[in-house]
């Protein structure tokens, strides 16, 4: 990265000021990602002092910083109790300890990477995302955006409901991208994300709007939640894994997702 | 730029530019057990400790860590002749390549968890690369290093 000038702001005004100066001006918060992809940057603004790294439990939901580390996220037991810890479980699973030391929920979200396995986790968590300008977005508008808001990501609110939760990611070593992951989470409704198809993550609301009309996992007509998802949810093929490959995937794993949560 | 580290305990004032990652500058200031690897943030090789937590050296830049303590394995001396006692008795050293790496991840495994079992041990460890030994000896070794209570 070929960086003209590092600037750590300890005011959010700050920061989003710099950001607007110009268009080669770049927020870096674990800086793992920014490392492959960003080539060059006048001022590359850091977020570390900004005090955007907690956790905070509240009544009603859990508040994570946007400069939060996967890791952290990882051990924190507040997070393993939501949903069967599949936010908890999902980043155990990213690269190494040394990468989850560094990355950041709030680079992971901000990146939209078409591989993340959190993304997945956070739709059916139903996370809001709160920005320093926009202020508070529901994560489902915000992958539905065209493109991702030059803002500042100050926080991420998951609501405490009593779902259960799995979460599944399908990859060749433990260091590679998924192939296809896989997140459920159900309380009085189901909620279904398919990731990394190869495409981003993305709710599969007709299939669960079906889903939500059965009692029990042995009510389940399968071959209409097949005919359901396979219309809704598009695959494709990559070096990982051909459509076909992935399309039986995904429907094993929801299979045994459903089995679990049901 | 002038920035100040600590550096296995010892202030150290070194020149860089923004640009710089960690690991060249440590490097360039002859902590040589720092080494290079993939570059690209995925074999683990280049790791240090930051306040006590291991990051990847290759994918942190140096201005970053003003007001920080940067450990490298010099910095675990005692320690790191423990692990490679063990290592050495188990046959879990080839080429060497990847030893201060992995002794520092597996320092940092005993602060955290000296009770870790095996899925533990190899979950924390599975960022590490090792290009020679297969990893069985290795996690023998870092388990008799875990249970040594000396
Ligand atoms: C080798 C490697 C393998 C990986 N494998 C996986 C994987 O298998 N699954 C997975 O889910 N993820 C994976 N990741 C992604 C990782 O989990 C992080 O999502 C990624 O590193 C980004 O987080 P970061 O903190 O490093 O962000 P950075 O690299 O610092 O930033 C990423 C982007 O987000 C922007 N940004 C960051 N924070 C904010 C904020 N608060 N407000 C506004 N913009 C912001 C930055 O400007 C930048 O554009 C991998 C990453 C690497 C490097
Ligand atoms: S050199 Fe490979 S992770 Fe840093
Ligand atoms: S002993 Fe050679 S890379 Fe590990």
């Amino acid at each position: 990265m070929d960086i003209k000038e590092y600037i750590a702001p300890e005011k959010k005004e700050e920061a989003v000021a710099l950001m607007k100066e110009s268009l080669n001006n770049k927020f870096i918060a674990g800086g793992a990602w920014s490392k492959i992809s960003i080539k060059k940057v006048d001022k590359l603004i850091g977020l570390e002092n900004l005090g955007l790294c907690y956790i905070n439990s509240h009544k009603n939901n859990l508040e994570i910083g946007a400069m939060t580390t996967l890791r952290e996220i990882e051990i924190n037991e507040d997070i393993k109790k939501i949903a069967s810890g599949i936010l908890s479980e999902a980043c155990s699973q990213i690269m190494g300890i040394s990468v989850r030391n560094i990355a950041t929920i709030g680079g992971s979200i901000m990146g939209r990477y078409a591989f993340s396995d959190l993304l997945g986790c956070l739709l059916v968590l139903e996370a809001k995302l709160n920005f320093y300008s926009l202020g508070e977005i529901d994560i489902n508008d915000f992958m539905a955006m065209k493109k991702v808001p030059d803002d500042l990501l100050i926080s991420v609110v998951i609501p405490k409901k009593e779902k259960k939760g799995y979460f599944h990611k399908v990859s060749k070593t433990h260091l590679d991208f998924a192939t296809l992951n896989i997140t459920v989470a159900k309380d009085s409704k189901v909620m279904v994300a398919i990731g990394s198809r190869p495409g981003i993550a993305k709710l599969a609301l007709n299939t669960c709007e079906y889903l939500n009309t059965v009692n029990s996992f042995n009510e389940i007509d399968f071959g209409n939640v097949e005919k359901l998802i396979e219309d809704e949810i598009t695959l494709g093929s990559n070096m990982r894994g051909s459509k076909e490959y992935r399309s039986l995937l995904m429907i094993t794993y929801l299979k045994r997702a459903l089995r679990e949560v049901m | 730029m002038k920035i100040d580290v600590v550096v296995n305990g010892k202030k150290r004032e070194f020149l860089i530019e923004p640009s710089e990652y960690l690991l060249d500058v440590l490097r360039r200031y002859d902590y040589s057990s720092v080494r290079r690897g993939c570059d690209n943030i995925s074999c683990g090789v280049c790791t240090v400790l930051l306040d006590g937590k291991p990051i990847p050296s290759c994918s942190m830049l140096a201005v970053r860590c003003v007001g920080h303590e940067v450990t490298t394995v010099e910095g675990i001396e005692k320690e790191a002749e423990k692990i490679a006692h063990y290592f050495g008795e188990l046959g879990a050293d080839q080429c060497g390549y990847c030893n201060p790496s992995m002794a520092l991840t597996v320092y940092a495994l005993k602060k955290e968890n000296r009770e870790a079992n095996d899925e533990e041990i190899k979950k924390y460890l599975v960022g590490n690369l090792c290009r020679c030994t297969g990893y069985v000896a290795q996690h023998e070794a870092i388990k008799k290093y875990l249970g040594d209570e000396s």
